[in-house]
């Protein structure tokens, strides 16, 4: 084993050609080895990835504390609902649906942003909750008097995604191998979440991403090099929430179904623990925190099973356990480990440092403090 | 006019409900700088307790006079949630102080998440009804009803903010705590037991969220494991709307949070032509959120953490 690990840091092709024949084989691997429930999971698992590095940008990048997030997502979702379902009789393909979606989605948080931007830290948490509320209960209650959303009820019927012909919501035959939906779209979703992951990688190490790192550890010093601190952060915004509307599209096609219930604020902090949890600024933490955060709710349903074999009963209901004990997770990662599972170089560093330096860490706007 | 009077006394009740719950956040923050998410879940712990207690005696004996079974229901409520609160502080918050300030927002989050869990796993996952056992008298004012119950509603808030006023002014608990919110490094060298002051700040706010929450259940008839949820963010943007950190602050701004939202359900139909309804009431607290924190970030009252917004 360790002599495979030393081959492959000394090999990085290599490792990239296995890691790119794991991620093909997977659903069929997870497909047989855990049931096809869990292929669903897996594309679950890359939407998340893609919001989290979504907001990545955001909060992680830029140190904005966005705990809206998840309003973007909706606009993206309910938008290509809006252009490609039975619902007012438009059904637009998918490449262009998905571009107006995000580009709609930036705009709402260029609109969001402009005004909320001149606070900091825990306000600007507040504001931006309230906003994802308030998209939300406007989700709920725009059936009347004009049908836009169809209030609580959602749209449903939604067009799946077509590429040439071929409908991504329809089990295939290609050469030989049967493709169900939930692997049709893994596929997809796999390719739009190594694009999102070269673009977030990219962005990091752009003069963007510097600007953005400067702003996040010192505003005034920032402004005082040159950037001009309103629009980058604008931008950050805008850039997180274009990420997020693109995979709300995505998730409206995938599922066929929306309704404000998939929107309400446990998902915007979902994404944000997501983050959080994996390493706030680190792209490879990042997926880690958003496959953890995906599974995790999922493989506590196992504990009637569990429950079962030790007690011989099924004491308390699974369903009612599984956050319960993500709750509890939650807390004691960040009693035991406040940095993440993979920090970024930089933070590691912060946090090894001495108490000095913590201390002086708390007082920068990294962590949403000011 | 009459639905103006109406809707006045109706957020006024209200009101004095969030102001209650505002106070627990605003006194938090004021010391530690912390957003205390976990505060709407101990409202809604508080409101369950109480509930639970009432069934309790109600079952043992039906025939008890309904007002001792409520205030009965609140004497265990209230040490219940004071507990709880001590109990928050030490585990979620307290290890986390010196760490970046993302860290104890996550853990109040996840403190959240499991109240909220082990809420449904006990009392379910519906609706626990207020039993009607509390004098149910109307009165006539100026063409407007109002109960027994909003005016004790009322009473009451007053009478414990009045009773936390004078903690906070008068006693030598009330001057540490006022100590270290001006700066915690000071008051600890002045002798303040700081750990023992953060400590009694959590504990005082939960009491006061057990008898908000059991204000609401008594209020709208019932309770529910989701309900500190709303209360408590619609409690924090009274709190930043009267200033937060403030405690006068809180009281204004629950005051008239409630009201702005009462007369906002009773005309926002009228004012957009019917095309809005009073299902938008819940929209009314955050955009006086959004609105104050935009326009004047420190709050109605507050003028202390101006610079920090």
């Amino acid at each position: 084993m360790t002599a495979l690990v030393a081959r492959l840091r000394r090999n990085p092709l290599l490792a990239y050609g296995l890691l790119a024949v794991l991620l093909l084989l997977l659903p069929f691997l997870v497909g047989a080895g855990l049931g096809r429930g869990w292929v669903r999971v897996l594309d679950f698992v890359l939407l998340y990835s893609m919001l989290a590095l979504g907001l990545n940008i955001v909060v992680g990048y830029a140190g904005l504390l966005d705990l809206g997030y998840i309003a973007f997502y909706a606009l993206g979702a309910y938008l290509f609902a809006w252009l490609s379902s039975p619902h007012f009789g438009i059904h637009l393909p998918f490449w262009l649906v998905l571009p107006t979606g995000a580009a709609l989605a930036g705009l709402f948080g260029v609109l969001l942003g402009a005004p909320t931007l001149r606070l900091r830290g825990d306000y600007l948490a507040i504001v931006t909750l309230g906003f994802g509320e308030i998209i939300r209960i406007f989700m709920n209650n725009l059936d009347a008097p004009i049908n836009v959303t169809n209030g609580p009820q959602g749209i449903n019927l939604i067009d799946p995604i077509r590429i040439a012909g071929l409908s991504l919501g329809q089990t295939t035959q290609l050469a030989g191998i049967t493709f169900s939906p939930p692997h049709l779209y893994y596929y997809f979703f796999l390719a739009m979440t190594l694009a999102t992951v070269f673009v977030a990688l990219r962005l990091q190490d752009s003069r963007i991403g510097r600007a953005w790192a400067a702003i996040r550890e010192d505003e005034v010093a920032a402004a005082a090099m040159g950037i001009n601190t309103r629009n980058i952060k604008l931008l950050a915004f805008a850039m997180g929430a274009m990420f997020g509307g693109l995979a709300g599209g995505l998730f409206a096609a995938f599922q066929g179904f929306i309704s404000p219930e998939s929107f309400n604020l446990m998902e915007s902090i979902m994404i944000l623990c997501m983050i959080v949890l994996g390493g706030m600024g680190n792209v490879p933490g990042v997926l880690l925190g958003a496959f953890l955060l995906t599974v995790l709710p999922e493989a506590l349903r196992y504990v009637g099973d569990w429950q079962r074999a030790v007690l011989g009963n099924v004491v308390v209901d699974p369903n009612d356990l599984r956050m319960l004990l993500f709750g509890l997770a939650m807390v004691m990662m960040m009693l035991y480990r406040p940095a993440g599972l993979i920090p970024s170089r930089q933070r590691r560093r912060e946090f090894d440092a001495d108490d000095g330096v913590a201390e002086q860490e708390q007082a920068s706007l990294y962590d949403a403090g000011a | 006019m009459d639905i103006f009077v109406q809707q006045l006394i109706n957020g006024l009740v209200l009101g004095s409900i969030y102001a209650l719950v505002a106070l627990g956040y605003t006194m938090v923050y004021g010391i530690l700088e912390l957003i205390n998410f976990a505060h709407g879940e101990v409202t809604m712990i508080g409101a369950m307790v109480a509930l639970a207690v009432i069934g309790a005696l109600l079952g043992a004996n039906p025939d008890l006079p309904g007002l001792l079974v409520v205030v009965a229901g609140v004497l265990v409520a209230v040490p219940a949630c004071m507990v709880l609160g001590f109990v928050i502080e030490k585990v979620a918050y307290r290890p986390l102080r010196k760490a970046p300030r993302l860290a104890p927002l996550i853990t109040a989050i996840g403190v959240s998440i499991v109240l909220q869990n082990a809420a449904m796993l006990i009392w379910g996952r519906g609706y626990v009804s207020f039993p009607a056992i509390l004098p149910r008298g109307r009165h006539e004012i100026l063409g407007a009803t109002v109960t027994d119950l909003q005016i004790a509603i009322v009473a009451l808030s007053v009478l414990v903010m009045v009773g936390l006023v004078l903690l906070v002014e008068r006693t030598r608990l009330g001057r540490a705590m006022r100590a270290t919110a001006q700066s915690r490094e000071v008051a600890e060298l002045m002798g303040v037991n700081v750990d023992t002051v953060i400590s009694a700040t959590f504990v005082i706010g939960s009491a006061l969220a057990a008898i908000a929450g059991v204000m609401v259940s008594a209020y709208y008839g019932l309770a529910h494991y989701y309900m500190g949820f709303l209360l408590g963010l619609k409690a924090f943007s009274a709190a930043v709307l009267g200033g937060i950190g403030n405690i006068m602050g809180a009281v204004v701004g629950g005051m008239l949070l409630g009201i702005i939202e009462a007369l906002g359900a009773g005309y926002i139909g009228d004012l957009t032509g019917g095309f809005l309804g009073s299902n938008y009431q819940d929209v009314f607290a955050f955009l006086v959120l959004i609105l104050v924190l935009v326009f004047r970030p420190s709050g109605l009252l507050g003028e202390r953490v101006a610079n920090r917004a």
